[in-house]
């Protein structure tokens, strides 16, 4: 299929198929969160960084793994692209703005999901460029191990000992929290599940979900900050 | 009361408009917000000046005419009252009162605040209805209902389709209006028969007709002034992916 006609097909989707598939593709990326959060938690571990190595290792060596990385990339590709599309119908639906604002009662988290959104995926650029291209051997680095693979560890050590850099990955990873906040329980409304009992507990495992993630990657700069530097 | 109100003025469809504004003195705090205007409407008359055109009918809250956004909300500052039932007690002496019409796309303006909320007739006319050949009229008990369901029925068939919830959404998204009509009929045994077909063409119009999508804001629900939950959107995503994969 050619590029225009895959956009096209996006495009000519209903407006429920698109949340479906935003939805679906935003719960992947957060299942994935978790599993990198846990991967992250390594760096905290006295061993010189053998835990976290070698997890490294297994991410970018295992053949399943590599095969899910797949569908990890066209998770964020299209949960950016159909994002990006439905906010742009969302604009054109309402031409003329209101002069006295909107002071209806909405969550606040939910009314910056575009702008949120952009934030992150402006980290997942400066992540990626970081770690992944490295990993790929598109960027060169001088720590190694047995000057073969790069060694991740003393990688984020380096990164997480500059202050400028760990202000801006927490105030990211923040900004991520907020997103993820309105996202985990947004999906669920979006797959239609609402129910009496059960979505209550979803809003709140969705704050305590956000606040796990924010605290949790947060933790790592702030030790390597004050504990490492 | 004593009020300064900026309201939107457009001569037609097609004409620029801006807004203009007007004093109005002596304002009794149990005078609705609607004769409030009429009082402002009989002041430009007399000064024969055109006066402002707003949507209104029944002025007791249940046929969806009225339709203004008041200082930021639609149907104003009061909660579940339509702007007819809104009584100006509901401001202070001295206010300013912005008053501006729904704007959406799907929502052209045809002069004022007066505005065309034909879209809403259009989703309806592509499913929102049960096909029933005419006969003799059935015994009422003669299909059973479960209680639960004839009550959530009863609560989305509630909808007035004023369109607040278009105004209030960020992104101008006719999701609850739809959610209610298609949940009314998805709920109850006449209306399941086309259900599929039903939610499949209300959710096309609606996309057609250049509404915005929802994106779990729930300013639609906080607005509504009849109270629809959010839980027929969730009830309409399933009858859509139901209706697509079976």
């Amino acid at each position: 299929m050619q590029k225009s006609d895959c956009m096209k097909s996006i495009l000519n989707y209903s407006s429920l198929s698109k949340k479906y598939i935003m939805a679906l593709a935003g719960v992947f990326l957060m299942s994935f969160l978790v599993i990198h959060l846990a991967i992250n938690l390594c760096l905290l571990r006295d061993d010189g960084g053998e835990w976290f190595n070698a997890a490294a290792h297994f991410m970018g060596t295992n053949y399943i793994i590599k095969f899910f990385e797949i569908f990890l990339f066209a998770g964020i590709i299209i949960h950016v692209l159909i994002g990006v599309v439905l906010q742009v119908k969302n604009w054109m639906s309402r031409p003329v703005a209101y002069k006295s604002g909107n002071k209806s009662t909405t969550s606040f988290f939910s009314k910056y999901m575009i702008y949120t959104g952009a934030v992150v995926f402006i980290f997942f650029i400066i992540h990626f460029m970081n770690f992944y291209f490295m990993k790929m051997g598109w960027v060169e680095t001088t720590f190694k191990i047995r000057g073969e693979e790069p060694n991740f560890y003393l990688v984020a050590q380096a990164l997480f000992s500059n202050t400028n850099y760990s202000i801006l990955y927490i105030v990211l990873i923040t900004i991520l929290g907020f997103h993820l906040n309105h996202a985990f329980q947004s999906a669920f409304q979006s797959l239609g599940i609402n129910h009496p009992t059960y979505t209550p507990f979803i809003k709140t495992f969705a704050t305590f979900y956000s606040i796990l993630i924010v605290v949790g990657f947060n933790i790592i700069p702030l030790f390597f900050l004050f504990f490492k530097a | 009361m004593d009020l300064t109100l900026e309201i939107w003025r457009q001569e037609n469809p097609k004409a620029k408009g801006k807004f203009e504004t007007y004093k109005v003195q002596n304002i009794s705090p149990d005078c609705s917000f609607l004769e409030m205007l009429d009082i402002l409407n009989e002041s430009l008359i007399d000064k024969v000046q055109l006066p402002i055109n707003f949507d209104h009918d029944c002025r007791e809250g249940i046929c969806g005419m009225c339709s203004l956004y008041i200082n930021g909300r639609p149907h104003g500052p009061d909660n579940e009252v339509t702007t007819c039932q809104l009584h100006m007690r509901k401001f202070k002496d001295g206010d300013t009162i912005t008053i501006e019409p729904w704007r959406s796309k799907a929502f052209p303006i045809i002069k004022d605040l007066m505005i065309n909320r034909n879209a809403f007739d259009q989703i309806i006319q592509a499913g929102g209805y049960i096909s029933v050949t005419t006969g003799g009229v059935p015994d009422a008990n003669s299909i059973p209902i479960n209680r639960n369901d004839a009550e959530l029925a009863m609560d989305a068939s509630a909808c007035i389709g004023c369109g607040a919830c278009v105004s209030a959404c960020k992104n101008a998204s006719a999701m609850l209006f739809v959610a209610a009509k298609v949940s009314q009929f998805a709920l109850l045994p006449q209306g399941k028969i086309e259900a599929k077909d039903r939610v499949k063409a209300m959710v096309a119009k609606m996309d057609e007709l250049g509404f915005g999508n929802c994106s779990n804001t729930f300013a639609c629900e906080a607005e509504c002034p009849k109270k629809i939950s959010v839980s027929n959107i969730a009830r309409m995503n399933r009858e859509f992916l139901c209706a697509n994969i079976s």
